[in-house]
């Protein structure tokens, strides 16, 4: 692989040599001594490893325990260590982290930090779901939102206020200098460059934001002997408004995606809100979520009720498949070697989809059930319906049978409830640790209860009502 | 004076710079080799072949070691000696250390820990409770059980019998440091041990019967855990032992520490409970006679479970006064993790039976629940003219400890008021019948929880404190910190003694060669004891200072005051490190030992009698829920929490604690599940599938005050310990939920806990009926 290059608390890095799956944050501790950096799960769901990264798309916190070296290039990192000024002068939520008693063992504190500095920098105070991927098990964090709060008007420090550049980095891009074909762990710049060398290479890991891939490494401790890494694939990192659907590419990141989605389907944005943390969102891609298959992906239910197309290329060969295809069965998709997913185009106006996730947890949690439901109809009859759930099978699937319960049929509970009883010829889910298969059937038929609740503008949400 | 001043935790500029140094942070030197366990696949078995070819054959491994490699004790057992460092011919649940990889990285280590081959001829594992019941598998002979009056012939005398039965989950611990543990070999086969742990002793224990050495061979050192909440207290024993062994069969430094996934895979958490009762009650709602049984799965081994399960019988009757009481205690033995201290230590699990009894007489009745429990009360010990109850009209628990310091009453009155108990619940009605879908409940729960070791001799502490000849003090106590901030609440006894400034007094790590024969920093105990062993080590040197100076000025020592960094001898004025550096020159010795045991304590555990507590500490919690009933989703929407710190050593750090222990409360009765399958593995063993409370599930609205109250008895300025109580408080939040699955229908919906959205809809069909 080519040369990585990045800043690190504003001194350039410059690895040659690098086992492309290791982590920044093993990086930071084991090679550069930068212990403020903490392990706490190794697996991207308690934010203990937190960073700040920037690159001229905007400033993001990333789990550092899930982020491959490769990820960083042409980008900079900003650790706990190169939060407060070279004076020593304290970031304002480092200062309001004290005075609150934001901290008791501190052992995610360096983590908090990081989030709320980056949250800081981009005016965001949304602080529930800007410190939704960092855990605390010792405050209650009712404190670290004091916190937060009182920090949010200080200014940046100058030292982070800089605009982004890397002029001595810039002059490295693209990476892309070896010939594709050759390399083992490959950075392409563009799709057709991806496309060519995965053709040639079908055996090799495609590795996007690492929020899934990253844990084979941490946790399954699979080596990856042949990898492409495909953040720098700028045009497939596009959202093209296209009239009546959007093209999204495979790279656009879910948090990327999120306000869009959220302007056309307040529901499905609200999943996808509370589809991961802020540092999983700003790494995960929706091509990514689609792509590994998995039965609890959030997006692909809320996608096969709008109807998306999937766009698969190979080599030069592309071909499009409505979304819901591309499951086969669980561990199996409609993917030949070689092939990947280079975009998804969802519908628009389609105003009727409601989207509602259950989990354990509100934030951060995997689904136990997904549901995604979209009836349109003529203001007698339901006639189009288009029904998917998740955490139901071994795959995102629609449900048929209840569909056709209620195609044609008035808009009434009693249809709804013909719809409840279909499902359970649509599926017979497994119990496990997040749900028994019961309550996963009666919570999906309650999902359809609850969609006619909502038309009729009942309040159904618990996250809506105030003390 | 430092003492009742709201200071920050004293490594708050290190915790928000990156800059506090835990186990794992510490440079090594570059030999240094990383520790890990290859652990059982099955839950129950025999070993019948081990086979470490390709371990040994790993990148980067050094050695590999078995049981029988071991040189002296193979054992990390905090009570009876039955839990082996490494598997001895059985395993006894998944996740048992079998054998040990000693490697060049900590990623090698585990690497190669997953190569193992390990024939198990597998034996039926016992995981429930019902199984273990059916087995006779359990700790000690038989149930213990404990009485008082006769609990059974008062319920058949009673109007009306209340009963149930309910089932509570364990809880893991998850601090956010995972276990760690690094061994340095010192000359002459010593050596030095730093460990994350709440309990260096046991550590040095167990680590010179594992190097087959006098406690005087170990040393061992701690800074600070990143969270212990009582998962320190005994499960590091097998990292440092390890550690230890490694250390001194290879020459070289050895560290451990768990990856997350392994930690909870091999670590205890909290019992689970199953608790039934039968009750007798009046149309009143007040208990005329109770009868409690606790059924509580311990794990493979005893650990901690015996006093835990003391402690859950020692708090059924809560703020409660019972005449006649049985409470029967089964301490099951199942192939499961060793179940251990978690803060509460059972008595959270034994206070949960007795809050869900008043749910249950409350519904039965009709009644609110907050009547019924106020109908239950203890006496509080001042009655309106200010004098004593006591004498007056004795109360005593059921195991025959009088109740004196009683305040639950005036507590939960000003909760109550404060909350605007009264108004809200009538509020919450109507909304109720607005609501269909949507339900809210509301509910107060009391606190009295027990304040002292239950295993009589621990309740002692030793600290050293040295003044240097420039007036700067060093200071070290045997307690640990794990984020409590008991190293700043101590350090602010020692400077108020000596009248100086913060800045003055140093902390150093907590160390087995400066103070000996620690007990754990537990039981809520960390400040009472060590505040109260500083207290005396500087009196000591005070005493010596103001006889000094009153000898050297001829005045009588009486006169000679410690105030604002300065020494008044009569007239004369001096700064301390001026008083210092004169005793210095004078031959004053400036460093002392300090030494203290709480008095008036004693307690038979077979009998269940005597006086365990020096004194209780008091509290009231009042929450407010919204459930939804197609789902069971819910959130906390408000919390109001009074509770008793006697004179707080330090109000913000123990207003921090009642924050951070109600959320960790809440979370173990709601979103928090262990789920094992039927092969016994633990399916929730990372934060992906175990969930604790993230931020915004921390109430809306969150209103936290300390009622005040100093403690009457001759505690370290008359203050309260406050690390466990106030994780009692969390029981609100589950009540709340029942409440709130009550408004759904008439029949009593007996919510199990955790209240997971999936319990929650079980109880809201049950209460439809």
């Amino acid at each position: 692989m080519s040369q990585i290059e990045f800043l690190l608390n504003g001194e350039a890095v410059s690895l040659n040599t690098v086992n492309p799956t290791k982590t920044l944050l093993d990086h930071l501790r084991n090679t550069r001594g930068l212990n403020g950096t903490k392990e706490g799960c190794n697996e991207g769901d308690c934010g203990a490893c937190t960073v700040m990264v920037e690159d001229p798309d905007g400033t993001r916190a990333l789990n550092a325990c899930i982020l491959f070296l490769p990820q960083l290039h042409g980008k900079s990192v900003t650790t706990v260590e190169g939060l407060a000024a070279k004076d020593g002068s304290l970031h304002p939520v480092q200062d309001a982290m004290i005075e609150h008693h934001g901290s008791q063992c501190g052992f995610c504190t360096p983590g908090f930090v990081m989030s709320m500095a980056t949250a800081h920098k981009n005016g965001a105070t949304d602080y529930d779901d800007q410190l939704a991927g960092n855990l605390c098990r010792c405050t209650g964090y009712a404190p670290i939102i004091r916190a937060a709060e009182a920090a949010a008007d200080q200014p940046v420090p100058h030292h982070l206020a800089k605009p982004f550049i890397l002029p001595e980095i810039r002059a490295g891009v693209p990476g892309g200098s070896q010939p594709p074909g050759a390399a083992t762990h490959f950075r392409p710049q563009t799709s057709d460059e991806l496309a060519t060398w995965y053709a040639a290479n079908p055996d090799a890991t495609l590795i996007a934001g690492a929020t899934d891939v990253g844990l084979w490494v941490t946790k399954q401790l699979r080596a990856l002997p042949k990898t492409a890494f495909l953040n720098g694939i700028q045009d497939m990192q596009q959202i093209e408004d296209k009239g009546d659907h959007l093209r999204v590419g495979a790279g656009v990141s879910v948090e990327t995606l999120r306000p869009v989605i959220n302007d056309l389907y307040p529901s499905f944005g609200e999943m996808l809100r509370r589809f991961a943390s802020k540092q999983v969102r700003n790494a995960a891609t929706i091509g990514g979520n689609i792509a590994n298959g998995s039965p609890i992906g959030d997006s692909p239910p809320a996608l096969i009720a709008l109807g998306a197309a999937l766009h698969l290329r190979k080599g030069d060969l592309r071909r499009d498949i409505p979304l819901e295809d591309y499951f086969i069965e669980y561990g199996k998709q409609d993917r030949a070697a070689g092939e990947f997913v280079e975009a998804i185009s969802i519908p628009k106006k389609r105003d009727a989809l409601r989207v509602y996730k259950l989990s354990k947890r509100f934030d951060q949690d995997i689904s136990a059930v997904l549901g995604a439901i979209y009836i349109m109809g003529d203001g007698k009859v339901m006639n189009e319906v288009r029904i998917a759930f998740g955490g139901m099978a071994g795959t995102p699937k629609r449900a048929t049978h209840a569909e056709n319960a209620l195609i044609g049929q008035p808009w009434s509970m009693d249809s709804i409830e013909a719809a409840c009883a279909a499902l359970t010829q649509d599926f017979t889910p497994m119990s496990d640790m997040r749900a028994s298969s019961q309550y996963r059937m009666e919570a999906a038929q309650n999902m359809l209860r609850r969609y006619m609740q909502d038309a009729m503008g009942r309040p159904v949400s618990v996250l809506e009502v105030t003390p | 004076m430092s003492v009742a001043k709201s200071l920050t935790h004293d490594s708050a500029r290190l915790h928000v710079t990156g800059t506090a140094r835990y186990l794992d942070d510490v440079p090594m030197p570059a030999n240094t080799l990383h520790l890990a366990f290859g652990t059982s696949e099955v839950a129950h078995g025999v070993i019948s072949a081990i086979n470490l070819d390709a371990v040994r054959a790993a990148p980067g491994v050094v050695t590999v070691l078995t049981a029988d490699d071991l040189p002296f004790e193979n054992d990390v057992s905090p009570s009876i000696h039955d839990e082996p460092l490494l598997a001895t011919g059985s395993v006894h649940y998944l996740g048992q250390p079998i054998f040990l990889v000693v490697a060049d990285s900590h990623l090698n280590a585990r690497k190669a820990a997953r190569l193992g081959e390990i024939a198990v001829e597998e034996k039926t594992p016992l995981l429930t409770i019902d199984q273990a019941m059916e087995a006779n598998s359990r700790f000690e002979d038989g149930p213990r059980i404990w009485s008082k009056g006769d609990a059974s012939a008062a319920i058949e005398n009673a109007p009306r019998v209340v009963e149930g039965c309910f089932e509570m989950g364990g809880q893991e611990h998850f601090y956010l440091e995972g276990q760690a543990a690094l061994a340095m070999p010192a000359e002459n086969g010593d050596v030095y041990i730093s460990s994350s742990t709440q309990h260096l002793t046991e550590i040095q224990h167990k680590v010179a019967h594992a190097i087959g050495k006098p406690m005087h061979a170990v040393r061992v050192e701690s800074r600070r855990m990143g969270g212990g909440f009582g998962g320190k207290e005994s499960q590091g024993n097998a990292l440092a032992c390890a550690c230890a062994v490694a250390a001194l069969q290879t020459g070289r430094p050895c560290k451990m520490r768990y990856d997350r996934d392994d930690d909870m895979m091999i670590t205890g958490k909290r019992h689970d409970f199953r608790i039934t009762y039968r009750a007798g009650v009046d149309e009143a709602g007040r208990i005329l006679g109770v009868e409690f049984t606790h059924y509580t799965r311990c794990g493979w081994a005893l650990d901690l479970s015996l006093p835990v399960a003391d402690r859950a019988m020692l708090h059924a009757d809560n703020t409660y006064n019972l005449e006649h009481v049985t409470i029967e205690s089964h301490r099951l033995k199942t192939n499961t993790q060793s179940a251990t201290a978690y803060r509460g230590f059972g008595g959270p699990q034994g206070m949960l039976g007795m809050e869900r009894l008043m749910d249950h007489i409350a519904q039965d009745l009709g009644k609110d629940a907050l009547d019924v429990r106020r109908a239950n009360f203890y006496a509080d010990m001042t009655d309106a003219s200010g004098g004593s109850i006591s004498g007056k009209m004795k109360q005593t628990t059921p195991y025959g400890q009088e109740i004196t310091d009683c305040v639950i009453n005036d507590l939960v009155g000003q909760l109550s008021e404060n909350a605007d108990y009264q108004k809200r619940r009538a509020a919450i009605e109507t909304w109720n019948a607005e609501n269909d879908i949507l339900k809210k409940g509301l509910a107060l729960t009391p606190v009295k929880f027990g304040i002292s070791f239950t295993l009589t001799h621990l309740n002692q502490a030793g600290a050293l404190v040295h003044v240097y000849q420039d007036g700067s003090i060093h200071l070290n106590h045997g307690g640990t910190e794990m984020g409590q901030g008991l190293f700043q609440k101590v350090a602010q006894v020692a400077a108020s003694r000596f009248g100086v400034s913060m800045d003055a007094v140093k902390i150093t790590p907590t160390d087995t060669a400066k103070v000996p024969n620690t007990s754990a920093t537990a039981a809520s105990s960390g400040a009472d004891l060590n505040g109260m062993a500083v207290q005396a080590a500087c009196d000591t040197i005070r005493e010596r200072m103001a006889d000094f100076l009153g000898e050297y000025y001829q005045i009588a020592p009486s006169e000679v005051s410690f105030l604002d960094d300065q020494v008044h001898i009569g007239q004369e004025v001096l700064t301390f490190a001026a008083s210092a550096k004169l005793a210095y020159e004078n031959r004053i010795s400036l460093s002392s030992t300090g030494f203290y045991k709480t008095p008036e304590i004693s307690w038979d555990r077979i009998k269940g009698q005597g006086r365990p507590f020096y004194y209780f500490a008091y509290g009231a919690s009042v929450t407010e829920v919204v459930i939804d009933t197609l789902t069971g989703e819910n959130r906390i929407l408000r919390t109001d929490i009074l509770h008793d710190a006697g004179n707080s050593l330090n109000p913000a750090l123990d207003i921090g604690q009642v924050e951070g222990a109600y959320v960790q409360g809440a979370g173990w009765l709601t979103t928090e599940e262990l789920v094992w399958d039927d092969k016994g593995r633990l399916r929730t063993h990372a934060p992906s599938t175990y969930k604790i409370p993230a931020c915004s599930d921390r109430p809306d609205i969150f209103n936290v005050a300390l009622y005040e109250n100093e403690n009457p008895v001759e505690t370290v300025y008359r203050s309260k310990a406050v690390g466990e109580p106030p994780f009692n408080h969390g029981i609100s939040a589950l009540m709340a939920l029942s409440d709130a699955v009550s408004a759904c229908g008439d029949t009593f919906a007996d919510l199990q806990a955790p209240a997971t959205a999936e319990n929650i809809l079980a109880a809201v069909k049950r209460a439809r009926g």
